[in-house]
């Protein structure tokens, strides 16, 4: 169930968007995918120069943000690293995973080599389950015409449940569809139901058991369904971040970092 | 309602939460994580059956066909080295001219700058710290370093770019995983080969914290860039020597080879004893993409060879070089009685020398390279002459006459300098990155002694077993 990123207000999961500064941006975006996609390269291109380029809070993964406009909107592009999966303990996977489920980006472009679809399906699989706000963004699609790899595109879209636009970032071929395409997801104009992975029996009812007390304990978390899954696998790492201490300490670090540089933050109002 | 009862309303609701996720998880059948991966696995390939056709194509055979070869389980190893070796021989091959030259042109200028001092009326000392001293120092590191790398580095960064360098980790994987470290450390351990203190800097890419201790440490095991001139020098001079000049070069690269191989398997023999030891644990398994293989971007080769690695090599080096050449000149300039304080230090240090077959020169020329590996074979030359300064030899027969007539080197010389040049203690750049990296002074410490243990150990029994031999 989509939920808009405004609707949260109340919840200290999404104050400060992991200190993504959004105020001058109309839109958050997060590009993810597999490493060696041409992520970089699209980032580039959407960004042009406007970029800023240091570390995430903590890591020593390098972060890289920039912001650019499309049809008078500003939109704010933040590059997650480029991962094959979320579901072990790497810094990467970790850093990728935390930001697709807390700072509530408005939509995530996963970038796809169009000529490894299997590999990459992958991840997506996975990010589809935490976030259903997403395009698929197939690049390199030169690379798979000059393989002989012919991807159907729609029947692909109809597969995931989310749009899909081949692109070619190196060129800039399809890149102001693809924008086009973001706009149309952000204001609700293209309607989404992203594939879900089909768990066994088993599974799936320790899921549902599971959803009502997430719900009360997390009542505006918009992956109920993911985070289930991580908590039933005791993933040490989700469950800390979902214990008030630890989240509250993390959240807080960026929440005061903001307010020293003197910006308006509300933080007391759990 | 107050904030204090929400708070631990919400919280009471999260701890029943967790609970009932660790009930549920007990419940669950024990491998239900491998099936949700399996699932996500299996989903994937459906799709991408379902929405991709592909037209055989050259290109992509070719890719795969490559990678059968490269990756071989029998072949792949082979090639490998065939490959290194072949990089070293373009390398010893392509570098002797440019490097001729280059020293040419350099100690020119120290005659004319020395002159120049003369004239104006300094004081020798001024003359001979600064010129024969500082200058030569530099000028050896310079002449001698820059063309192998302006040669090798971008050898390198062609492999790195056409996307070889992962197919290495893969070939190696499975023995470092045998030894119980990260098949990363075949990456990390190839980086080593153009510089220690590089290779330390890049195992922030292996994730546990055991593992990469264990790359860090056993990262000196390859000889870096600094350390070819003298492996090229004893390859050249007592293994080429051998042959008839035609196959001279090939026999050069060979020994060069070798000695890389004996540090490829120190790095694992030693892996293997810290694993088992003090850094005890399983090896963890990592993803590895074999990347699909471009062509290399010529513009991009050369900046990453030359700006990133031969000039900031080059920069460091010359850095170290100076103050070395400074101290090399007052050891041979200062005298007690009626001997230079470098004469005491070599007698001093004989015996220890003699023990591990090289002897007190080798020995003093270490401990002043401690800062720089490059400018071991200088100083060596330079104690054995006792010209009370580094020499630029004209050719290497001169050379060879001075090593093995004059300093008696034999074999034996030869071999123990070899081993102990592959083994030893990482120059201090690598220490400070050592220190740097895991912020702490007890596995800086380790990282310098452990090969150093390593190398007299080894220099020692070889030395010890090949005079038993002969003897008997």
């Amino acid at each position: 169930m989509p939920v808009s990123p405004h609707s949260c207000k109340t919840c200290p999961m999404y104050v400060n968007r992991l200190g993504v500064d959004v105020s001058r941006w109309d839109y958050l975006i997060a590009l993810a995918g597999n490493p060696n996609t041409g992520k970089s390269t699209l980032f580039n291109a959407l960004t042009g120069l406007k970029q800023h380029i240091g570390n995430w809070p903590g890591k020593t993964v390098s972060r890289a943000e920039g912001g650019f406009q499309f049809n008078g909107k500003k939109y704010k592009l933040v590059d997650l690293p480029g991962t094959y999966s979320l579901l072990s303990a790497s810094e990467e996977e970790e850093i990728a995973r935390d930001f697709l489920l807390f700072a509530n980006p408005d939509v995530v472009m996963i970038v796809m080599d169009a000529t490894a679809i299997e590999r990459n399906l992958n991840l997506t699989l996975q990010i589809l389950e935490i976030t259903p706000r997403s395009v698929l963004v197939l690049n390199l699609m030169d690379e798979a015409r000059k393989k002989g790899i012919y991807v159907d595109h729609r029947h692909l879209e109809t597969e995931l449940g989310i749009p899909v636009v081949p692109i070619v970032a190196r060129t800039g071929e399809g890149l102001s569809f693809l924008m086009q395409t973001v706009s149309e997801v952000i204001e609700g104009r293209i309607s989404l139901k992203p594939r879900h992975i089909p768990l066994d029996s088993d599974l799936e009812s320790a899921v549902q058991q599971l959803l009502p007390l997430l719900q009360e304990a997390f009542p505006d978390f918009p992956n109920p369904r993911w985070i289930a899954l991580r908590l039933l696998d005791g993933d040490a790492s989700v469950s800390a971040v979902l214990t008030r201490n630890q989240e509250g300490n993390a959240f807080r670090k960026v929440a005061e970092k903001e307010n020293e540089q003197g910006r308006s933050f509300d933080r007391n109002r759990a | 309602m107050n904030r204090g009862e929400v708070l631990t309303e919400i919280e009471r609701k999260q701890q029943i939460l967790l609970q009932k996720a660790d009930a549920l998880r007990r419940s669950l059948h024990i491998d239900f994580r491998d099936r949700l991966v399996e699932t996500i696995y299996s989903e994937a390939h459906r799709i991408a059956e379902a929405v991709t056709r592909v037209k055989p194509n050259p290109a992509t055979d070719l890719d795969q066909r490559i990678d059968r070869i490269v990756t071989h389980p029998i072949l792949g190893l082979p090639l490998m080295l065939l490959g290194l070796a072949l990089a070293f021989w373009i390398t010893i091959v392509g570098a002797n001219y440019p490097s001729e030259m280059i020293a040419r042109l350099l100690f020119a200028v120290e005659n004319y700058g020395s002159k120049f001092f003369d004239w104006m009326g300094m004081p020798w000392w001024v003359t001979g710290f600064l010129w024969n001293g500082v200058y030569r120092g530099l000028a050896w590191v310079v002449s001698v370093m820059l063309p192998p790398m302006a040669i090798f580095f971008p050898l390198f960064t062609i492999l790195e770019d056409l996307g070889y360098l992962p197919r290495v980790a893969f070939n190696l994987d499975w023995l470092f995983k045998k030894v119980g470290a990260h098949g990363k450390q075949a990456l990390t351990m190839t980086m080593g080969f153009g510089c220690n203190a590089a290779g330390v800097i890049a195992t922030r890419i292996i994730e546990s914290p055991r593992e990469r201790l264990i790359a860090i440490l056993t990262n000196n095991f390859v000889p870096c860039n600094g350390r070819y001139p003298t492996l090229i020098m004893l390859g050249t001079i007592f293994v080429a020597g051998a042959f008839p000049p035609a196959f001279a070069s090939f026999a050069a690269a060979g020994a060069v080879m070798g000695s890389v191989l004996i540090g490829i398997l120190f790095t694992f023999l030693s892996s293997y004893l810290l694993s088992r030891t003090v850094l005890k644990g399983q090896a963890s398994a990592f993803t590895l993409e074999l990347p699909p293989y471009r062509t290399p971007n010529i513009k991009r080769i050369l900046y990453t060879s030359f700006i990133d690695r031969t000039i900031f090599v080059l920069w460091r080096a010359m850095v170290m070089a100076a103050p070395s050449g400074a101290v090399i000149w007052i050891l041979a300039n200062i005298h007690i009685g009626n001997e230079s304080l470098s004469n005491i230090i070599t007698r001093w240090l004989n015996p220890l020398g003699y023990a591990i077959g090289l002897d007190g020169v080798i020995l003093l020329a270490y401990i002043l390279a401690i800062p720089a590996n490059e400018i071991v074979v200088p100083t060596i030359v330079m104690g054995y002459l006792k010209a009370g300064m580094m020499m630029e030899l004209e050719s290497l027969s001169e050379l060879r006459h001075l090593l093995v007539e004059q300093a008696g080197w034999t074999l034996l010389t030869a071999i123990c300098l070899m081993l102990f040049s592959v083994l030893h203690n990482p120059c201090s750049t690598t220490v400070l990155t050592i220190y740097k990296e895991t912020g702490s002074k007890k596995w800086a410490i380790i990282g310098a002694l452990f090969p150093l243990g390593f190398a007299f150990l080894t220099t020692f029994l070889v030395a010890s077993i090949w005079r038993l031999l002969l003897r008997g």
